[in-house]
């Protein structure tokens, strides 16, 4: 732009593509009706799917915008899926209203461990989160009230709710969960608070000195982020209605996150959606061949992070001018 | 007053593990600014090597580091010469990444191997030796281990300070660019630098095997217990560490004491603690990573 | 005898190149100076020689054998040193220790810690403190010191009177002057026209990475060179 022309009167605007938001409404309206025609094992495996992407959206938000990685997401699973189940049973709130309280107790967590964590930075945060997830672990598996070590069952409570409507009801929670985590990351980002995130990445100084209020920011996104992991945890174990310590806070989930993430691509929105997709063809294609399904996913994400660092979809828009959720402003110029 | 000496002691002969093994940690963080993430593993890795070599040939664990400091020292050398060096001065995030994958690969290629059973490695009468001061009792193989930290930090303090490969690591440490312009090869003075620590991290994880029972599983906890050691210490203080360990392992065992899953639980809570009220550390040095 | 010889040389920082072309020959013995404003491509012309960036196009030949694009410490073993803008002493390090990085590289001649010390006795009397104790002219010397312990045939000097009282300047160029007369080349960077002419054989001045004056200190035109400094 040159001098005396702001944006109004530049001849560019900003524009807002709406390409992406309209094939996700299409999307969710064919997912939708899944249940009244598909079998119980498809739809619990796209409970897992959604799950999955929420949770790889949530550490997006963390590490690919705003700089922070934390391997320590099993910590808010953890407690989403604990919250869920303990308001529930002790409670007797009904179990598809508790995802989002079970959402709520991790991020009050979120809440309350950001000062603390945020004294430390880089690989040393992301050991932090990790020790946080292990407070809980502990704490959960030692006490009896909470279940202790055998964990707890939704068997009793669910057995009273029609099967079909349950699976259901579980079905469309996790998909509105998977869906409106899109929609939350993608207008976020590109708000002013999103510039504001991408700032404090760049470097924080710089931000703190044009007014962006770093702290704030790093805090609210920490906050999300539990708070999206927490529902998504809950509905995890919504979905198999049995939770144990050993699995809700086990490292492995943070694992999966981020390989999900990188090999879809870091720092997109469209990234973790196929990083998911890949994730969960390849679990079935190998099941058969145990623990080398994992060991073969971690090795494709070292050499994803070597050679190929912006992932699947980071390939892809390189190649072709799609940009189906682009988190920047997206400047056209007007035709005269 | 037997009860709280006792603790004490054991708590810092507990602190003399953590120390050495977060000697290693804190070393390829000094040198490169990576921190391996797949510390555990590789102390369970040096671990399993001990019960191959025992197998094997049939000697005292004890004797087996004579032969696991030298491969951790080699494996670590070709490591970094073949993956991490890629990473060493880019995205904080990468070299984080790689070791958070190396981790996951490493505990479930250990588990193929060796299965989920528990081990340990057995050095014979030593691990029930004790030596008794009064009315207290010293296990002379904790005390061995402390003695073995004790040694390792001072010989790392010599070659860092009085020979000239160490002042050629402290050199790229300050400054990689004006380094290799002195004609200094940074990627081999990296490579040596993570040979160092996992050859540390060998000794301590042979001990490790012979102290505790280990499986696959338990590499996480330990990268944990050293990642605390060298945050309570202060990053940057080689001699924090020390510290940091014994800080570590007296809050360990009060914890354990008061009920016995809560050794390790007290330490994080004292971590974190630790974290609200002096994050940078016992005895942080300058403006170092944090 | 020609010593280094750059000829057509592009380079800079990724997509941004600084330097468009630049030709040059040194030869053994002789002093080069290379003036400029800020930004003309000095500094990146002495990083490209000594293997800190990579060449885009050109040639760097040194000793009649292609360097452009080697790394630095494979250039720093042929004798190239560098004595970098803005001193760059290594902070942990004491001075003695500082100086005797510089010879990493092993190669043979006449430059000894001893040698080092006649040339800066007061470097001597600080040798046990710490590097960043020093004054800024006695850093200046430390930097000095250190390049010449790897018995370069070539020494590239960034911006030496940087921060430095003029005194001090004088001496320590006329230092190099008697350097220069053992049979190591120079090229030296300065900001300080009337220095920089006065003590180098030969000048080269930069603009936007473009060479746009040639010149000896005989035929030194003081008009034509503002005008080659500043451009329009």
């Amino acid at each position: 732009m040159r001098e005396g022309e702001t944006l109004s009167n530049s001849g560019w605007k900003i524009e807002t593509p709406l390409i992406g938001p309209a094939l996700l409404a299409l999307l969710v309206i064919a997912l939708a009706a899944v249940p009244f025609f598909g079998g119980t094992g498809t739809m619990r495996l796209m409970v897992e799917i959604f799950a999955m992407i929420a949770m790889a959206q949530a550490w997006n938000l963390l590490a690919g915008y705003t700089g922070f990685v934390s391997v320590g997401q099993q910590a808010f699973i953890g407690i989403g899926a604990y919250g869920l189940f303990m308001v529930t049973l002790k409670g007797g709130i009904d179990p598809f209203s508790s995802v989002l309280l079970g959402g709520v107790c991790a991020g009050l967590i979120g809440a309350i461990a950001a000062p603390a964590l945020f004294h430390l930075r880089g690989p040393y945060f992301a050991i932090g989160t990790w020790v946080l997830a292990e407070l809980f672990r502990i704490f959960i598996t030692n006490n009896d009230y909470f279940g202790g070590a055998s964990g707890l069952t939704l068997a009793r409570v669910l057995r009273e709710i029609p099967r079909d409507f349950r699976n259901d009801a579980t079905y469309w929670i996790a998909l509105t969960l998977a869906a409106s985590t899109l929609v939350l990351v993608y207008v976020l980002l590109r708000s002013r608070f999103g510039l504001a995130i991408r700032t404090v990445r760049d470097n924080e100084s710089s931000a703190e000195s044009v007014g962006v209020n770093v702290r704030g920011v790093k805090f609210m996104v920490f906050v999300i982020a539990s708070f999206i992991t927490g529902c998504a945890g809950a509905v995890a174990y919504l979905n198999t209605m049995f939770v144990t310590t050993s699995a809700a806070f086990s490292i492995e989930w943070s694992a999966f996150i981020i390989f999900v993430v990188i090999i879809g691509g870091i720092g997109t929105i469209e990234g973790p959606v196929i990083g998911a997709l890949v994730y969960f063809f390849l679990r079935e294609w190998l099941a058969d061949f145990g623990t080398w399904y994992i060991i073969t996913l971690g090795s494709v994400a070292i050499a994803v992070i070597v050679w190929a660092p912006d992932g699947i979809w980071g390939l892809i828009a390189k190649r072709y001018p799609i940009r189906l959720f682009p988190a920047g402003a997206v400047m056209r110029k007007k035709s005269v | 007053m037997v009860e709280w000496t006792d603790t004490l002691i054991q708590g810092i002969l507990l602190g003399g593990f953590f120390a050495l093994s977060g000697l290693g940690l804190s070393l390829s963080f000094g040198i490169m600014r990576i921190v391996n993430i797949a510390h555990g593993d590789f102390l369970v890795v040096a671990a399993y090597l001990g019960v191959v070599i025992v197998g094997l040939v049939g000697i005292n664990p004890i004797i087996a580091i004579a032969i696991i400091a030298p491969v951790m020292y080699a494996a670590g050398y070709g490591l970094q010469r073949s993956l991490l060096n890629k990473a060493v001065g880019g995205s904080e995030l990468t070299p984080l990444l790689i070791t958070f994958g190396i981790s996951i690969i490493l505990h479930n290629v250990l588990q193929e191997v060796f299965s989920a059973d528990f081990k340990s490695l057995d050095a014979g009468s030593i691990e029930i030796a004790s030596i008794a001061i009064g009315n207290i009792h010293i296990g002379l193989f904790p005390l061995s281990i402390l003695v073995v930290a004790f040694v390792v930090y001072s010989a790392l303090y010599r070659i860092m300070h009085n020979t000239r490969f160490g002042r050629i690591v402290r050199a790229t440490v300050d400054d990689p660019e004006v380094s290799s312009l002195m004609g200094v090869d940074t990627k081999k003075i990296y490579s040596l630098g993570m040979a160092l620590s996992m050859a540390i991290i060998g000794i301590a994880g042979a001990l490790y095997g012979i102290k505790s029972s280990f499986s696959p599983m338990t590499g996480g906890d330990q990268l944990l217990f050293a990642f605390e050691t060298v945050i309570i210490g202060g990053m940057g203080s080689i001699w924090g560490t020390m510290l940091g360990g014994m800080a570590l392992g007296i809050s360990q065992i009060i914890g354990f004491k008061i009920h016995a899953g809560w050794g390790a639980f007290a330490g994080h809570l004292i971590f974190f603690a630790f974290l609200f009220v002096k994050p940078s550390g016992l005895l942080a040095k300058g403006d170092q990573h944090a | 005898m020609t010593l280094l010889k750059i000829h057509e040389l592009h380079a800079g920082y990724g997509p941004i190149t600084a330097l468009f072309g630049v030709s040059l020959s040194v030869d053994e013995g002789q002093i080069l100076a290379l003036i400029g404003a800020n930004g003309a491509g000095k500094s990146t012309l002495l990083r490209a020689i000594s293997g800190l960036i990579k060449p885009n196009e050109g040639l760097i030949e040194y000793e009649g054998r292609s360097i452009g694009g080697r790394d630095p410490h494979e250039i720093a073993a042929q004798g190239i040193a560098m004595v970098p803008e803005g001193r760059r002493l290594f902070p942990s390090l004491t001075v003695e220790e500082n100086i005797l990085m510089g010879a990493c590289s092993r190669r043979k001649g006449p430059w000894t810690l001893a040698k080092v010390y006649d040339l800066f006795p007061i470097l001597k009397d600080r040798r046990s403190l710490l590097s960043t104790m020093l004054s800024g002219g006695q850093q200046q010397m430390a930097a000095v010191g250190r390049a010449l312990m790897s018995n370069p045939r070539l020494l590239l000097c960034d911006e030496l009177s940087l921060g430095l009282a003029p005194m001090i300047v004088q001496d320590i160029y006329k230092t190099l002057q008697s350097v220069s007369a053992t049979g190591v080349s120079l090229i030296v960077v300065e900001q300080d026209i009337n220095q920089a002419i006065n003590s180098s054989d030969n000048f080269l001045c930069l603009r936007e990475g473009e060479m746009v004056l040639k010149g000896t200190k005989e035929k030194a035109d003081r008009a034509k060179i503002a005008h080659a400094y500043f451009g329009n």
